[in-house]
């Protein structure tokens, strides 16, 4: 067992591309669910668009790097419409089911072999990047402090990705407090309370669809810089309970909740799948039991009894306070 | 061992298709070896690394006859990187170097006179593959001369198999459309409850070597005591609680993904089939040509829906189910045990998933997405035809089978699963409450 790499790589897990992408679609989600009580299952739909937006605007329509960025971050509001107009005055499951369906209707369709010119088919986009990492001012070395330590396009996109989440959290919390923050809350609370106070209700909801959307779409840019690829699989229903289970351990309805939620998340599985993995190679756990093959399993295993072990026993997850958020809320 | 089942390279193939999988098995056992011996030379690891080499395999079938001497090659990113001959019992294998997302081409010279692809560009096809894993290759052949089958005959064709394909998912939807009707639950883990079945009868019937037929029934067993014992220990414990219908929907999304991995963890990603009734011969009846054991399927599933729907219309058990889905408390006031008719309605959908699991894998494979791949059409047949109400999840269900296989017709059968997710966001626009669901605010 070699306890240096395990140590080092969660550490650099802390503030790794995971983690941020995570973090912003959590972000999004804690819009959605923790302030309003939108039980949006289709989050990584909204990132989908995004890192196709920007994918297909560079490679396809020759756009330039920040055009693509704004034609997925469009695409993210036209999503939200879409998924909003018909679904937000529908019962909270009916909008779970819509929204997770939609998600996987937008993969379906990017992995298409129909859209193989535009999308790449399944093997998806690459050579989309270089816009950004050309605007990189750091020049070649390493960067971090202590056993953490990034080359200069990681420690880029990092600076950049964690600016958005400091700027978004402060964005949140500002909105939170103002008197449109808290109509949303009185939603998530009594929508119907809301509603007889004169409020336009599936409008506000579709304000905050469209702004928790957004966030996914940062995250799906984050999550498509980093691998300076888009692969259409990487985006399936998985991404959203990753994001959803970051929130809701570190609170829903809390302005850092997503974000600690989301650092926990991806450095505590980062430490275990290379505990494991140096266990099996040390053969501390014999192969018969778990193989190279199979540790990568075991996180999605933990992510279920995590989700709901937390929704059984500490639905307010790290930070929240079980009085403010009533879980059945629509 | 902590694996219930053998790997894949391994396994036994069933009688029917034993010759053709030892063939191919001996085909690819020196290469495996060779690789390994590779490997080990390379890294200085333990043979377990035999485990890591990955490839391609498949069987050429033109209408029951096993096509020879064809030739098939893998290319990655467009450059040829394997290479192999369909044998006697047209099997082939390709051992590949890394994995990934190859095209698999098929070789239209290579074949014999008069036979093709049945479809447009059905020589080529995409194969993902995973580390360590033997990834499937299907080509379809058919006759040379392609007129023969007509626009007509095939819409018939393919509605034949939409009316087996809705009535397998709709064993799986009447069982979330009751747990829905009776809890208020939305289980997203009915999808694994499919495929735990499939995999529970693939134990029975491969692992322990049982026909698939009493194979199935123990599979029931094990589903029922599953649903027995989840309402006992979870859901029931949660109801007490009194957990939020949303708390409860999220706790079964955790569960699908702990069952799903769960299965991957201990059989693996590639596909498996029976050891019976895996391949057979087609009867043809006019235009359609269908295996009898489909007509079994259709035969089974219509008797298993029609016997619980006489069971909720006219037994005791079955009254006392729709009143506690119409109003769980006045069902307690008339003397109704609530709480028993709930933990009946678990073992019912389970068992009833299991079976439609069964049915799914005899035509699909044994994997451990399975389920979890028409988990959305589940929703979509339920929906459709109104939560909570079990003939409705029925004609939803056929719906949606029906739609999806026919749809082929007009949009690439890769999308086919599109077309029937569109169709259940529209249902839940503009009818939410479904074909036969009863009008109520919704919102």
């Amino acid at each position: 067992m070699d306890f240096g790499v395990i140590l080092q790589n969660t550490l650099t897990a802390l503030l790794n591309a995971e983690a941020l992408y995570l973090a912003l679609a959590a972000i999004g989600l804690n819009i959605h669910f923790g302030y309003t009580g939108l039980l949006n299952f289709g989050q990584v739909g909204f990132l989908t668009v995004a890192a196709y937006g920007l994918g297909v605007g560079v490679t396809y329509l020759d756009l330039p790097f920040f055009a693509a960025i704004a034609l997925g971050l469009g695409l993210a509001v036209l999503l939200a419409l879409l998924l909003g107009i018909p679904t937000l005055r529908l019962r909270a499951d009916y909008l779970a089911i819509v929204t997770i369906a939609s998600s996987e209707v937008l993969r379906l369709i990017a992995r298409s072999a129909a859209l193989r010119d535009v999308t790449g088919g399944s093997s998806g986009l690459t050579g989309f990047a270089d816009g950004f990492y050309d605007l990189n001012p750091l020049p070649n070395g390493r960067y971090g402090f202590g056993p953490i330590d990034y080359n200069e396009t990681r420690a880029w996109l990092l600076i950049v990705g964690w600016s958005l989440v400091v700027l978004g959290c402060g964005l949140v919390f500002l909105l939170m407090r103002s008197p449109w923050g808290r109509v949303l809350k009185a939603i998530r609370e009594d929508e119907d309370a809301v509603r007889s106070l004169g409020k336009n209700v599936v409008g506000y909801k579709m304000q905050s669809l469209i702004l928790g959307g957004l966030f996914g779409a940062l995250g799906g840019f984050v999550f498509a810089l980093a691998n300076s690829s888009i692969q259409p699989d990487n985006y399936s229903t998985l991404l959203t309970f990753f994001a959803f289970t970051a929130m809701i351990l570190g609170g829903a309805g809390r302005i850092l909740g997503p974000v600690v939620g989301a650092i926990v998340f991806s450095s505590f599985f980062t430490f275990l799948e290379n505990t494991l993995v140096q266990a099996v190679r040390a053969d501390i756990i014999p192969t018969s039991i778990m193989d190279s093959n199979q540790v990568g399993i075991v996180r999605f295993i933990l992510v279920g009894v995590l989700l709901m072990a937390l929704m059984i026993f500490r639905p307010q997850g790290i930070f929240g306070d079980k009085k403010e958020l009533a879980l059945d809320a629509r | 061992m902590g694996k219930i089942l053998p790997r894949p390279v391994h396994a036994s193939g069933p009688p029917a298709r034993r010759t053709a999988r030892t063939l191919a098995t001996a085909a690819v056992a020196p290469v495996l070896a060779l690789a390994a011996l590779a490997l080990v030379l390379l890294a200085g690891a333990g043979p377990a690394l035999a485990q890591d080499t990955q490839g391609v395999r498949g069987t050429l079938n033109n209408a029951g006859e096993r096509v020879e001497g064809a030739v098939i090659t893998a290319e990655l990113d467009g450059e040829v990187v394997g290479e192999a001959v369909s044998d006697a019992a047209g099997a082939f294998a390709i051992s590949v170097p890394e994995p990934g997302d190859y095209v698999i081409k098929l070789d239209l010279d290579s074949l014999p006179e008069g036979v093709t692809v049945r479809e447009e560009g059905g020589e080529e096809r995409e194969v993902t593959v995973r580390p360590g894993a033997v990834s499937p290759a299907l080509f379809v052949l058919g006759e040379g001369n392609r007129e023969t089958t007509g626009d007509a005959e095939r819409a018939l064709q393919l509605f034949v198999r939409g009316l087996q394909f809705g009535l397998v998912i709709a064993m799986g939807a009447i069982g979330l459309s009751l747990i829905f009707g009776t809890t208020g639950v939305t289980n997203f883990a009915h999808g694994e409850f499919l495929t735990g079945g499939a995999i529970a009868a693939y134990f029975f019937n491969v692992t322990v070597g049982m026909n698939l037929i009493p194979a199935t029934l123990c599979a029931l067993v094990v589903g029922a005591v599953f649903g027995y014992l989840i309402d006992k220990g979870l859901w029931g414990p949660l109801r007490r609680r009194g957990t939020g219908l949303i708390a409860a929907l999220v706790v079964s999304i955790g569960l699908s993904l702990v069952l799903r991995y769960l299965y991957l963890y201990f059989i693996g990603g590639s596909s498996r089939s029976y050891a019976q009734y895996a391949t057979q011969q087609p009867l043809s009846f006019g235009p359609i040509s269908i295996p009898p054991r489909d007509l079994v399927i259709m035969g089974l599933s219509t008797l298993v829906l029609t016997a619980v729907g006489i069971a909720l219309i006219k037994t005791r058990l079955g009254k006392a189910t729709r009143a506690v889905a119409d109003n769980p408390s006045l069902a307690a006031t008339s003397g109704i045990d609530v709480e028993r008719v709930i933990n009946l309605v678990w073992v019912l959908g389970t068992a009833l998933a299991v079976l439609g699991g069964v049915f799914l894998a005899l035509s699909q494979q044994v994997s451990y997405l399975l389920g979890f791949q028409i988990l959305l059409l589940l929703f979509a047949g339920v929906t459709l035809g109104g939560l909570g109400t079990a003939f409705g999840a029925l004609v939803g269900s056929l719906v949606i089978g029906i739609f999806t296989q026919m749809s082929t017709l007009v949009i690439p059968a890769e999308l086919q699963n599109v077309g029937a997710l569109v169709v259940l966001i529209l249902i839940l626009v503009v009818r939410p409450q479904g074909i036969l669901g009863r009008a109520e605010r919704v919102g």
